[in-house]
């Protein structure tokens, strides 16, 4: 199903070389994002296949959910946060002008730490995206709309008989199975999570993560996770950040098993972080 | 003067109090503060309590005692052929001796029998301060050594001095709370004098209103109300069309839009607003407002009063717009930026997200702060009085002049009234009435507003 082709891009000489594969969706090449005059991230170069999931690894404070969050501008909400250098999406910069965040953040879906349902019913949770996408009407197409993500999600079996009710009354892993829900119903090509499972007990992670494998057969998903295991079973990619700087990234079974970096193999190995 | 004197002494005996006592905890605890039940500031305050509480209360009961207890050995001294006499001339004769003992003159030569038992009078109410001092200082010393006297490790200070301010809190809310039922009894007794007169159906269902007529025989028929219910409504409505939306938008561009300096501007001023007497608000209604409204109005070939609903609805709801706009800013800021950032996530556009996602979330909370701006704009008066006039008249048309529920009782109820004319107390019934509405209005407010905090703390 996957074409493989020859990278069209070399980042320029570091050890991101090794992501170097085929197709690639996001490249980022050497961004630095500041907070006012604090420097979160340092000449990041990270390139994210295509139907694969990429997992952002590191101890707190090291900028991988700042990373996450440039993938799809979301970062342009804070006032005092500022991005240099160059993010590519099907090799289009997307802090280009002509670029609207508004479309962007429609190919590029996020779910969050904590589930953040709306105030409003479970379907309209779900249907809000694709009518402000003009997705689709009011209708038998919206009801498909919503029937088909929420099945993808895992989570339609659970709901179907109480559409209608607040989707705040749900509980913790059903609440972000929604919000992956609502993010799937807008068709994105990238789903990025930032510590979905964080909040949840084990089985509400244990049903994300096997909501994730699935979805990779239609979506590229980057995740960042404080949970090793979690990264190891979910992902085909690692990206390990240290101090605001990508570290190393390589595939998922290289990096756990046989790192590079001595960062890397204290951090895995439980010294710090 | 002995009172302040007793007064400063208990003060210095609290303080000293307290630091005995927090001093014989730290010699109790022997070097190691660990050791105590509580911290040895506490154990200072249980002292200060017991050298100040004892004290004062009988300082108070002392207060309101001795009168009485001084007068009683007065007029025991006197010939039994004086104060063998009924109730009434008793306390004639106590009020002479106590305005001789205070030496006020009621201009006659006192009676030699009556001079004399001011003086002992005062004899008596001199020892008795001297002995209050004497007394309180006892106590309060007393209080004091017991208390110090009961420090140990293990007990337990903080318990009780919190306890002892547990009950200081409950008397404070007692107080407001009584004041308020009080309030409320005085209003419902009075009121059903007014319906003993005036039968309640005249009264809420009648069309007309003219109080004066009420002293030319007429009294049932000029007491009803729906003239001044239907002004209050008619104004208050006005003050809402103006405020609501005005106040909700500034809120969400106060909120969501303006940038820091912009509102670090516009809220101060927004504030200022809401800081204007609602007097200066009324003259700007009626010298002002009112006769751009009647110019406009004549142009638009319309006939317009020159004291209008319009104009004091339109004061009143500039009056309202901070009130609302602070109260909207509050909730809506209070929506949590995770639901912004799952709406931003999904490609939704700011407007989108305010009006699909912030309002709805801060629906409960504008709902409330509307409720609570309409009771404010029933119980508005004074631009009402000076702007809309007096006039009961039963219209809905905002260029008339009307009149509402609290002008009315403003007006009744200046200078001397006599107290049992229907009129007087017509202002009981019209207050029960604004009272009931807005106690309504008041709880379904804060039962939406409660709802809504529930949801996101």
């Amino acid at each position: 199903m996957m074409k493989i082709e020859v990278a069209t891009r070399t980042p320029v000489g570091d050890k991101s070389l090794k992501c170097q594969s085929i197709p690639i969706k996001i490249a980022a090449m050497k961004v630095d994002v500041y907070y006012g005059a604090k420097q979160a991230l340092k000449a990041i170069n990270l390139h994210v296949e295509n139907y694969r999931v990429m997992a952002l690894i590191g101890p707190s404070g090291c900028g991988k959910s700042t990373f996450l969050r440039c993938l799809n501008r979301m970062n342009d909400t804070i006032d005092i946060c500022r991005v240099d250098g160059r993010i590519e999406l099907d090799g289009v910069d997307i802090y280009a002008k002509s670029i609207d965040t508004v479309q962007l953040r429609a190919r590029v879906g996020m779910v969050f730490q904590k589930p953040n349902p709306f105030p409003k019913s479970i379907y309209d949770n779900i249907a809000y995206g694709p009518r402000i996408h003009g997705l689709a009407q009011r209708g038998p197409e919206m009801d498909e709309i919503v029937q088909s993500s929420l099945e993808r999600a895992g989570l339609w079996n659970e709901v179907k008989d109480r559409l209608n009710e607040p989707g705040t009354g749900l509980s913790g892993g059903q609440q972000q199975r929604l919000c992956i829900a609502r993010a799937i119903a807008v068709s994105p090509e990238v789903i990025l999570m930032d510590e979905p499972c964080s909040a949840l007990d084990p089985i509400a992670t244990a049903h994300i993560e096997e909501l994730i494998d699935e979805l990779r057969e239609n979506f590229t998903i980057v995740i960042v996770t404080h949970n090793m295991q979690q990264a190891a079973r979910v992902s085909q990619k690692t990206a390990f950040f240290h101090l605001g700087e990508m570290v190393e990234c390589n595939d998922t079974e290289e990096i756990f098993t046989n790192p590079v970096d001595e960062r890397t193999q204290g951090y895995i190995t439980g010294r710090y972080g | 003067m002995p009172t302040t004197l007793i007064l400063v002494t208990i003060a210095a005996l609290t303080v000293v109090g307290y630091f005995l006592g927090r001093g014989r905890a730290v010699e109790v605890a022997e070097g190691r503060l660990a050791r105590l039940h509580s911290v040895p500031s506490y154990h200072g305050a249980f002292v200060a309590l017991w050298a100040g509480l004892p004290a004062l209360v009988l300082l108070a009961v002392w207060i309101l005692a001795e009168g009485p207890a001084v007068m009683a050995l007065v007029l025991a001294r006197l010939p039994e052929a004086l104060v063998a006499v009924d109730e009434q001339t008793l306390s004639l004769l106590r009020s002479d001796i106590l305005n001789l003992a205070h030496g006020v003159s009621n201009g006659r030569a006192p009676d030699p029998l009556i001079s004399d038992a001011a003086d002992f009078y005062n004899q008596l109410h001199g020892l008795a301060e001297g002995c209050l001092v004497v007394l309180g200082a006892v106590a309060g010393l007393i209080g004091l050594k017991h208390a110090r006297s009961r420090i140990t490790r293990d007990l337990r200070a903080r318990n009780l001095v919190e306890r002892a301010l547990n009950i200081a809190l409950v008397l404070c809310s007692l107080v407001a709370i009584l004041t308020t039922v009080g309030i409320v009894l005085s209003l419902l007794f009075e009121a059903i004098q007014f319906f003993s007169m005036i039968p309640i159906t005249d009264f809420l269902f009648g069309l007309h209103w003219n109080p004066q007529a009420a002293f030319s025989g007429d009294a049932a028929g000029s007491f009803g109300a729906v003239p001044l219910f239907t002004g209050t409504l008619l104004i208050t409505v006005i003050a809402m069309v103006v405020a609501v939306p005005v106040g909700l938008l500034a809120a969400v561009y106060m909120s969501e839009y303006a940038g820091p300096t912009m509102r670090s501007v516009a809220k101060p001023v927004l504030e200022i607003l809401a800081g204007i007497p609602t007097v200066v608000y009324g003259f700007f209604a009626a010298l002002t407002m009112a006769p751009v409204i009647r110019d406009l109005g004549m142009a638009a070939g319309l006939d317009v009063s020159s004291q209008s609903a319009l104009a004091a609805g339109l004061v009143m709801g500039i009056m309202i717009i901070p009130f609302v706009s602070s109260l909207s800013d509050d909730v809506i800021n209070a929506v949590p930026q995770a639901l912004r950032d799952g709406s931003y996530g999904l490609g939704a556009t700011k407007s989108e997200t305010i009006r699909e996602i912030v309002l709805p979330a801060a629906l409960p909370g504008i709902v409330g702060a509307v409720m609570l701006a309409i009771s404010r704009a029933i119980g508005e008066t004074m631009i009402v009085a000076m702007a809309a006039g007096l006039s009961a008249n039963l219209t809905a048309n905002p260029f008339a002049a009307v009149t509402t529920v609290t002008v009315q009782i403003a007006s009744t109820i200046r200078g001397d009234q006599e107290f049992n004319s229907p009129k007087t107390l017509s202002v009981f019934g019209l207050g029960l009435v604004l009272f009931v509405v807005t106690l309504i209005l008041n709880v379904v407010a804060l039962r939406v507003v409660q709802k809504y905090r529930e949801k996101y703390d």
